[in-house]
């Protein structure tokens, strides 16, 4: 059996395959409830994180021609992402669970050395109190860091930090 | 509905630590908690799949579209297959690349090395694998460049390369290396890898054959994603 090729980072120049408009999820005409999500990125002495490659995946709504379910975006100078998308619904988890709507999330950046991964649910959404990957967690204050805010009607927003006291949950995937 | 079969996990050494004291920008961007092992649902046995019709292929770099003429530098042909670890191809996925031009130069305003531009060069490129995981592109063999790591510090060529494969949990970005660079040795980056062998899969080799006469030189760089598989969740793992 061969082994997969090793991961190393992104750098600091994967802008050059950088399309602003896959931020927004809903370029092909996705239609249903849109949402906002943005977030600041910090390092482990508080800076913003401004050049790293932020990226989701959702399977709820249902891939299909006019949603793929995939998002890219840079981190700016204030070391934030945005994000236009589809609000996701509940999802099978294993065996008989069921998942609270959420959405997967990557970063990418230079000193990353391979993609750290985590989730985003959503403030105020049923069902995060039986999801699988929110009960592993057992200190609220981190299982917090899976949560985005709601900031107003259909805007959310996800604070990750990558190293320290507030460091988000990062998930072993 | 039955469960989806999870990717299997990586094996011991030939992943990066995200803390690799010598490749210093990892000291403040590296988790200092450990990870939280999570099971396969469908968020992670799924993936991005992306259709070539909505993302178009560039898989010519040496040509930028309204150039007069072709990028300066070393034409080479890169071309192999991409397979996940039982040796199945990986079909009609996208690859992501992105490299400096043969003065060792991104044509990104952050890099600001001290070697000329190429305005017929811009570095980035996108392919497909066909149905049987195999992949080309044309280039140039892109120069090495210095980086401020620690003194005098250099990268050794590379071209940087970004997979998605079949889930979410295969998500690769890797760098492609040449053949008997002696950079490597010395590169914080490629031995951040601890399986010196694993390294090695991250090194394309001159292939005689895929050499065009009078025209290009051929590398060959297969890549491997995870594969799926019979490891339960469970189990100890290397991680
Ligand atoms: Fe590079």
């Amino acid at each position: 059996m061969a082994h997969a090729t090793p991961s190393q980072t992104i750098g600091p120049y994967w802008h050059l395959l950088l399309e602003p408009s896959w931020a927004d999820l809903t370029r092909f005409g996705a239609t249903g409830e849109v949402i906002t999500l943005e977030g600041q990125i910090t390092d482990g002495a508080g800076a913003l994180v401004t050049d790293a490659c932020v990226e989701i995946w959702q399977t709820s709504p249902p891939i299909s021609e006019t949603f793929d379910g995939f998002g890219r975006s840079r981190t700016d100078m204030n070391g934030m992402f945005h994000f236009k998308t589809i609000r996701p619904g509940p999802t099978p988890g294993l065996g008989n669970a069921q998942q609270a709507p959420h959405l997967a999330l990557t970063i990418l950046a230079r000193g990353i050395t391979k993609a750290l991964m985590t989730r985003v649910y959503f403030e105020g959404d049923d069902g995060q109190d039986t999801d699988p990957v929110l009960n592993l967690i057992e200190d609220p204050k981190r299982r917090a860091t899976l949560i985005a805010k709601k900031t107003s009607e259909g805007s959310y927003r996800t604070d990750i930090c990558l190293q320290g006291p507030a460091e988000t949950v990062f998930l072993d995937v | 509905m039955s469960d989806p079969v999870p990717f299997r996990p990586y094996a011991a050494g030939s992943q990066p630590d995200y803390n690799a004291p010598t490749y210093g920008s990892t000291a403040l961007r590296h988790p200092s908690q450990p990870l939280l092992r999570v099971p396969h649902s469908l968020t992670e046995t799924t993936g991005p799949q992306h259709d070539a019709a909505r993302y178009p292929k560039r898989d010519m770099l040496t040509q930028v579209a309204g150039a007069p003429r072709e990028s300066m530098g070393q034409r080479i042909v890169v071309e192999g297959h991409v397979t996940d670890e039982d040796g199945r191809p990986v079909p009609n996925t996208m690859i992501e690349i992105w490299m400096a031009n043969a003065a060792g130069r991104y044509h990104h305003e952050g890099d600001q090395h001290d070697a000329p531009l190429d305005e017929h060069f811009d570095g980035a490129g996108r392919v497909f694998t066909d149905a049987n995981g195999h992949y080309r592109y044309v280039a140039i063999k892109p120069g090495a460049y210095p980086w401020r790591n620690h003194h005098n510090a250099w990268r050794p060529n590379h071209i940087h390369y970004s997979l998605f494969g079949a889930g979410f949990a295969s998500r690769l970005i890797t760098q492609m290396y040449f053949e008997g660079d002696p950079l490597l040795a010395l590169d914080p980056i490629y031995n951040s890898i601890p399986d010196p062998a694993a390294r090695l899969r991250m090194v394309a080799d001159l292939d005689i054959g895929l050499t065009e006469p009078e025209w290009a030189l051929g590398y060959r760089f297969n890549v491997v994603l995870r594969g799926r598989g019979a490891t339960p969740f469970e189990e100890p793992g290397e991680h």
